[in-house]
């Protein structure tokens, strides 16, 4: 039987196409998955471990910056103990904090979250070890810095330029020194790493003489471990010690941990595709089942069981799942690679190191690809089971059969019905439990609608016939009637394009909602013209506030600042200093009852929930303690309504000033004459001394900051997807090819009777939209009503939740499935068009 | 002679062919399926084409039918010369002015009875003469059928409306290819008496293909094939007579 299979491969060579194509790139989507993650985690693993390589033991503090008692940080003396100890070899002492650096545009170099500042700190030979400079040398005079080299060659900076740098202060000058590498995490993030001279490094982010964090080396032959037991009584009760190997194995772990989740993901989403490509598989082995009805009636007449044939079929289609496998095995390597260079692209920096081969990525391609395809393959190989001895005999093609659709129709309905019980019961109990309901009911309807999609496809596409027949005449009129007459073929191809498009608008759905919901949120909250807040998500330091309040033009300011405040002997109360009078003209205030005026009389305001569950009101006093833990005393002047943007608790600046050491002032609200104008933008800028750290935001920007990373999530889902539509639009192109081959008879008459060429292509063309249009309409049909019924879970902890149909994402979704089918159709169109004519219209 | 008969009957000429040649291949494995070919297809005259198989009688018929492509000589339709039609030229040529009926694969399985009949009429975008398609379907008996699918019609009642189809866009010329290959002989009988009375009663021109001697007794005229030459020609044949022409080329082929 083996032989009959290698034979029937061999002699649909091109009928099978679609499907090798299909499952290589599934297979190439997991194998790539998989040999990507196992590069990037060995080249991350050797990047940590060399990092590590010279470390003996790191020393960290966690020691608190402003806790007045103890030490904040690790002193020289105890710097000098460590390295008095036996077999220590160096000891480097490190502080470190924020820096930003500008561009010669005063623009920020880097990714906002990872622009670091840190201490060079030589060792005897005026070296320090974690930095190689390629160009200069460390910065070791007040006013010198170094710069990572692709920081520097951003900037097109060269050394003795002047360059400016702003850390949590002001912006200062300085010049530059050297230019390095190395393999510090924050560069490697695609951030900046800025080096100062120890001294201005201590003053800047702790205090002169303290470290953060000491790494220590060991001398040759001495033992990690020994040091380690040595140097741990040296410590303050506020530091911990590790050796290097730990905190390489540590590193390597919190890796791996988060690759697995990429991983993860991006196996979810191959699984996706290769399920789509089940649909397309199963229709091909059903043709070939089909045209093969003599034979195997005839294989059957001369002895084969039923098993056999099914075997036979079975067969083949682990034949061409290997084959296809192992095609798609070498495509994904390349997609590895591809990745790899694609991060990169995107300033994701990735340490080089070898592409790691390993035996699971190879098992696990060869197997899903064949096990899917023979899963495929399974139904179309048990009917072929089924063909009687006596159809030998029959002149008849063994036509398509509706009756077993009754029985089908019954399941699917039934099917269909219980998920969408089990979506609409989750949407109305909510929570996470709702969610479990939801994915379940999910799984059911789609698999309902799968398999009803035979049945909807009459009647949905009897809707569009007359769109088909006005503007295109009788090859629209054939077209909708060919794209119902296998109701079988055409549902599975529109099956795949259908799970595409429901989890493509599923996330769409939900994606829009929220996104309008927190915009909505944001500009009815936010009054102010402009946000101004740190590039690292930081505190604002103080002078900001005083510069922005001196700024021309400005006619209110009110910070954000967080204040921590016992209310009497209770829990600490969330609350925010503001400035009085001006916090309600840069935020929406809605005042329930008492006077926000009063606010600036000491009076606090009070968040209704807040005021009801600790039983404020207007008048009423309430004992606080500080931050400093000193006690008073603040009356309650007024009651708002919640908002997202205030805090429970608002008071006025000064209340609060003599008790925070420091305050942590996360945003400024600012309001000017006449509104947002770049004139006005540059007179904030300018005010804030032109710091490249310093974000100045205007109505929009923060919108995108608020909204903006739904948008950025949406894209990469839509990118994920992608593999999956493209199986779809093979599917696609698939069924045409069969149906093209299977009609050349009819194609030929219509040929000879007068349908030119043009027609035969457009009415290819047109059936391929057909099915296309209808697998997208019933995708984005379940798929809304999956966005609405998930959002529905969460729509109590989102403020301002309405259901949003991104009609105009949902039109481009219809408009591309045509397209999709136009371009499916291609070259289909063309062999109908190109058949000879004559052969198609000889009698058997 | 047959020459000087074909004279005598000069009337309108439906479709020629001259010095017809069709040639397969080159050199060593050049077929010749059509040597240079002379006939006339005259209006309101039932043809049939005859001869053994492999005498080019399916590939004459073809090419005068703007089906297939030709290698030298000229086939007219009207006034039309089809040797230098492209093949959009060629297919609206055949949908305008031709008609076709094929042994099998004739009809369009999606569409009613009715929709078959019109589908020349729907491509070229024009509208039925409602008073000739009614007298059409009349006379083929259909009108009760209509609204059937092909699959639900016997193999004459399909046939049947491909003869209705043929007719209803009043084709200068219909061609058959075997029309009655794939039917009884009722059947067959029936389908070849509409075909003669479109002749006679509505002056329409008909080429039939066959190898069938009663088929051919129903046509106004004969034309014999063999290895691609007309041989012979007869007119108000009948089938006796058809059948002993045809032995004789057999003999003939055997002994040469």
């Amino acid at each position: 039987m083996f032989r009959t299979a290698l034979r029937n491969v061999l002699a649909h060579k091109a009928r099978l196409l679609m499907t090798v194509l299909a499952v290589m790139l599934g297979v190439a989507f997991v194998s790539g998955t998989l040999v990507f993650a196992d590069t990037l985690s060995n080249a991350f693993r050797n990047q940590s471990a060399k990092s590590y390589d010279d470390v003996a033991v790191a020393v960290t503090s966690y020691a608190e910056k402003d806790d007045a008692e103890k030490e904040p940080g690790l002193s020289r003396k105890t710097l000098d103990e460590i390295a008095a100890v036996d077999g220590v070899g160096a000891t480097y002492g490190r502080v470190d904090g924020f820096a930003g650096v500008a561009d010669p545009d005063g623009k920020l170099i880097g990714v906002g979250w990872s622009n670091k500042g840190s201490n060079f700190a030589p060792g005897k030979g005026g070296k320090d070890p974690a930095y190689t400079f390629t160009d200069g040398s460390g910065p070791v005079k007040d006013d010198q810095i170094a710069l990572d080299r692709d920081s520097a060659a951003k900037g097109d900076y060269q050394v003795g330029d002047r360059v400016r740098v702003a850390t949590n202060g002001p912006v200062k000058e300085y010049t530059l020194s050297g230019v390095f590498t190395t393999e510090d995490g924050a560069v490697n993030a695609g951030g900046s790493l800025v080096l100062f001279d120890t001294a201005v490094a201590q003053k800047q982010y702790l205090e002169p003489g303290y470290f953060q964090s000491v790494t220590v080396t060991a001398a040759p032959g001495a033992s990690d471990a020994k040091i380690l037991d040595a140097v741990k009584p040296l410590l303050p009760d506020t530091a911990e010690a590790k050796t290097g190997q730990a905190l390489a194995d540590e590193q390597a772990e919190e890796i791996e941990q988060g690759l697995g989740s990429l991983k993860q993901v991006l196996l979810g989403f191959a699984g996706i595709a290769l399920f789509v490509g089940v649909f397309l598989i199963s229709n091909t082995f059903t043709m070939l089942v089909a045209q093969r009805t003599k034979e195997i009636a005839l294989m059957r007449a001369v002895g084969a069981s039923r098993r056999q044939i099914t075997r036979s079929v079975l067969a083949e289609a682990a034949l061409v799942g290997l084959v296809a496998s192992a095609i798609g095995f070498v495509l994904g390597i390349g997609l590895a690679v591809g990745l790899r260079s694609g991060m990169a692209a995107f300033e994701m920096k990735i340490p080089d190191g070898p592409l790691i081969l390993s035996a699971t990525p190879v098992l696990a391609a060869l197997g899903v690809g064949v096990l899917i395809t023979m899963f495929a393959a399974w139904l179309p190989g048990r009917r072929a089971a089924k063909i009687p001895p006596v159809a030998a005999m029959n002149s008849v093609h063994a036509a398509a059969t509706t009756k077993s659709l009754v029985l089908r129709n019954s399941i699917g309905a039934a099917v269909t019905a219980l998920g969408a019980a089990g979506i609409v019961l989750g949407a109305s109990s909510g929570g996470d439990d709702g969610r479990m309901y939801i994915a379940a009911g999910a799984f059911f309807a789609l698999v309902g609608v799968i398999i009803l999609i035979p049945l909807l496809s009459r009647p949905v596409i009897a809707i569009v016939r007359p769109l088909l027949v006005g503007p295109f005449g009788v090859s629209g009129k054939l077209a909708g009637q060919n794209a119902v007459r296998n109701p079988r073929r055409t549902g599975a191809t529109a099956s795949a394009l259908a799970i595409g498009l429901t989890l493509v608008t599923g996330l769409s759905v939900l994606g829009v909602t929220v996104g309008t919901a927190i915009d909505k949120t944001t500009t009815d909250n936010i009054k102010a013209d402009y946000m101004v807040s740190m590039a690292n998500g930081r505190d604002l330091d103080q002078s900001a506030l005083t510069a922005l309040e001196k700024a021309e033009g400005v006619s209110a300011v009110s910070p954000q600042q967080s204040v921590y405040f016992q209310a009497g002997d209770e829990d600490f109360v969330s609350a925010s200093a503001v400035t009085p009078g001006d916090v309600e003209q840069v935020l929406n205030v809605d005042v329930v009852s008492g006077d926000i005026g009063s606010l600036a009389k000491g009076k606090i305001a009070v968040a209704e929930k807040t005021a009801r569950s600790k039983g404020w009101k207007p008048g009423d006093t309430v004992p606080v303690t500080f931050n400093d833990e000193k006690k008073g005393t603040l009356e309650v002047g007024a009651v708002f309504k919640d908002s997202e943007f205030l805090s429970p608790v608002l008071v006025d600046t000064k209340v609060v000033k003599p008790h925070e050491a420091r305050p942590s002032i996360q945003q400024i609200f600012v309001k000017v004459d006449g509104g947002q104008s770049s004139a006005h933008e540059k007179v904030l800028t300018d005010a804030l001394g032109d710091n490249p750290a310093i974000k100045v935001m205007d109505r929009q920007d923060i919108r995108d900051e608020f909204g903006g990373i739904i948008n950025t999530l949406l894209n990469i889902m839509y990118g994920l997807l992608a593999m999956a539509l493209i199986i779809a639009v093979l599917g696609v192109v698939n069924t045409l090819a069969m149906s093209v081959f299977e009609r050349q008879q009819e194609i030929g008459m219509l040929r000879a009777i007068g349908l030119d060429r043009r027609r035969v292509k457009r009415m290819v063309r047109l059936e391929a939209v057909v099915i296309s249009v209808f697998g997208a309409m019933v995708g984005i049909g379940l798929g809304s009503f999956l966005g609405w019924a998930i959002g529905e879970t969460f729509a109590d902890q989102i403020p301002g939740y309405a259901l949003v149909l991104p009609w105009d994402r949902i039109g481009i979704f219809l408009v591309l499935a045509g397209l999709v089918g136009v371009l499916a159709a291609m070259w289909p169109a063309r062999n109908a068009a190109r058949l000879n004519m004559l052969n198609a219209i000889k009698a058997e | 002679m047959t020459t000087a008969s074909l004279a005598d009957r000069a009337t309108t000429v439906a479709a020629r062919a001259t010095d017809l040649s069709k040639i397969y291949g080159q050199g060593e494995t050049q077929v010749v399926a059509l040597d240079r070919v002379s006939v006339d297809f005259r209006q309101a005259e039932f043809t049939a084409i005859m001869g053994p198989s492999g005498s080019g009688k399916s590939t004459l018929m073809h090419c005068v039918a703007g089906l297939d492509t030709f290698s030298s000589g000229s086939v007219r339709i009207g006034d039309t010369e089809l040797g230098s039609l492209k093949d959009k030229h060629l297919t609206k040529l055949r949908r305008d002015k031709i008609g076709f009926i094929f042994q099998a694969f004739n009809l369009l399985p999606t569409l009613t009875a009715l929709e078959n009949i019109t589908l020349p009429m729907d491509i070229a975008g024009r509208k039925p003469d409602k008073q000739w398609l009614d007298s059409v379907i009349t006379m083929v008996g259909l009108a009760d059928r209509l609204g059937h699918r092909p699959s639900q019609l016997s193999g004459g009642q399909q046939q049947r409306v491909a003869v209705a189809r043929a007719l209803a866009s009043k084709p200068e010329i219909i061609f058959g290819d075997e029309p009655t290959g794939n039917l009884d002989s009722r059947s067959g009988a029936e389908v070849l008496g509409f075909l003669r009375n479109s002749v006679r009663e509505l002056g329409q021109t008909v080429v039939m293909v066959t190898h069938d001697p009663v088929a051919a007794a129903y046509a106004d005229r004969v034309v014999f094939l063999a290895d691609g030459r007309i041989v012979d020609e007869m007119y108000r044949p009948t089938a006796e007579t058809v059948l002993d022409r045809m032995k004789a080329f057999d003999a003939k082929g055997r002994t040469s």
